[in-house]
């Protein structure tokens, strides 16, 4: 077993590097749109806050996969013809921003109003304060939730392979097609991404623990 | 403009605000000068906090204006109503200094870097004079030795005594007090009163809501009285105060204050 293991490993790293990558650019593009459309969704005016909440609801409320095939097969009828690679990243993205714009609102709700009107009195811009009294209270309460988020999103780059991406999913189904020997190589994939995401986990826990200023 | 020395630092003419149908301000107004203390004392609901929050606005108006040192306070001018700019209104905050009945200190600010914060960026001060000054006025209240302690390893007497550096390190021209010993636990009130008294006698001009009727009676250079949204009368303490005042709804609330506190 040990030496299929190895004989696979140079197939498969180069679709890890792929679910690394696919994982990365979701990661951080739905942070900032994320982030920015729940700045949006707590502070925007009414017009700004009802866009950002259908958005939100909308994608919560279907499937990652329908949502995959959509953007891949659907969109080219309204003239969007995207490479596989990115529609998937663009469905994905589109997904976890939604997740994040939830996670922002409930971390930024959770301030007392008192930390605004305390922030506004000492002649604070909007800017000013989200940067130095909401967002470094915030994180705190964002970054579980948001780890989390990360770790699905690197599960859920599996589904890149469905649209025919060599990720480290579709490399390891390559390889047992030639060797048809699916066990080991299923084991070596979860183990894969569970170090990835146990990584993250630990992370996060440390940071988490960086940032408990005492309070509650 | 505002030189002369008698001119009002505050001035509030006709401000009525309503939150929906229920009116709780009704054309309000009221002058303070340079150096003067005024207190607003009156049953609650009666729109006491409401007007010191229109002062550097945290609450809008409806009509009337606010003016400090001559300037329309929210208000590009008080005929168009047009709001100032994000920029424009923290400017003006940055010339009121607010004390709040629930301290908000940052939470995840030091003693210092609460009264850092602003100095740095809306004064633009460097790191080192800002925190210069931010020892200063922790030794002015007394906690000069906690200026690395965050808000959660203090009391809330020595919380509120922050709050009060904070607010005054930023040299406001007035310094607003909203019921800042409420929230604090009997013995902790002296300490801050004490700290409020002596920023009177350095001249610092100041707005108050307060139920405590002896500071306000030794603190103030006059005492405003609202009753329903209005002022209902204003004068000099040991005339507001006295038991048989002609106002006959500030002489029922004094009364009342006086069987509910002895």
């Amino acid at each position: 077993m040990l030496g299929q293991i190895i004989y696979a490993l140079p197939f498969l790293a180069e679709g890890f590097a792929v679910t690394l990558w696919v994982s990365l650019l979701v990661v951080v593009l739905s942070l900032v749109a994320g982030v920015v459309l729940g700045v949006g969704l707590v502070y925007g005016p009414a017009p700004v806050r009802w866009a950002v909440r259908i958005f939100s609801d909308t994608i919560r409320g279907i499937p990652i996969l329908v949502l995959i095939f959509f953007v891949y097969y659907g969109l080219p009828a309204v003239g969007i013809h995207l490479q596989s690679f990115w529609a998937a990243v663009l469905a994905l993205t589109l997904f976890k921003t939604a997740q994040v714009v939830e996670y922002l609102r409930g971390a930024v709700g959770s301030i007392p109003r008192g930390q605004s009107e305390a922030a506004m009195a000492i002649g604070l811009t909007f800017r000013q304060r989200l940067a130095y009294v909401i967002f470094p209270q915030a994180f705190r309460r964002f970054l579980p939730p948001w780890i989390n988020g990360v770790t699905d999103a690197v599960k859920g780059s599996a589904l890149v392979s469905l649209l025919g991406i060599t990720d480290l999913m579709q490399a390891i189904n390559q390889v047992i097609g030639r060797t048809y020997e699916a066990m080991p190589l299923y084991i070596l994939g979860a183990l894969v991404y569970f170090a990835v995401n146990y990584a993250l986990s630990l992370a996060s826990r440390r940071l988490e623990q960086r940032f408990a200023f005492i309070r509650e | 403009m505002s030189d002369a020395s008698n001119a009002a630092l505050l001035d509030v003419r006709d401000v009525s605000k309503a939150f929906g149908t229920v009116e709780v301000l009704r054309a309000v107004s009221l002058e303070v000068k340079r150096g003067e203390v005024v207190t607003i004392i009156g049953p609650s609901g009666s729109g006491k906090t409401t007007l010191l929050r229109c002062v550097n606005f945290l609450e809008s108006y409806d009509s009337g204006s606010i003016r400090i040192d001559g300037k329309e306070v929210g208000y590009r001018d008080a005929g168009t109503r047009q709001h100032r700019s994000e920029r424009d209104l923290a400017a003006m905050r940055a010339e009121t200094g607010m004390v709040f009945q629930s301290f908000n200190l940052f939470p995840h600010l030091t003693a210092a870097g609460n009264i850092m914060l602003g100095l740095r960026k809306v004064r633009g001060k460097s790191e080192a004079e800002a925190r210069q000054i931010a020892e200063h006025w922790l030794g002015r209240v007394g906690l000069a030795h906690k200026a690395d302690s965050l808000p959660a390893e203090l009391s809330g007497g020595q919380q509120q005594r922050v709050g009060i550096a904070r607010a005054v390190a930023m040299e406001p021209k007035i310094l607003l007090l909203d019921e800042i010993t409420s929230a604090l636990d009997p013995e902790l009130v002296g300490e801050v009163l004490a700290v409020v008294r002596s920023l009177a006698e350095d001249g610092m001009t100041m707005l108050m809501v307060t139920h405590e009727m002896a500071f306000a009676r030794d603190a103030s250079s006059r005492i405003v009285f609202m009753a329903d949204g209005g002022v209902s009368a204003v004068g000099p303490p040991a005339e507001i105060l006295a038991a048989e005042a002609s106002n006959e709804r500030l002489r029922s609330f004094l009364a009342r204050f006086r069987a509910s506190h002895f």
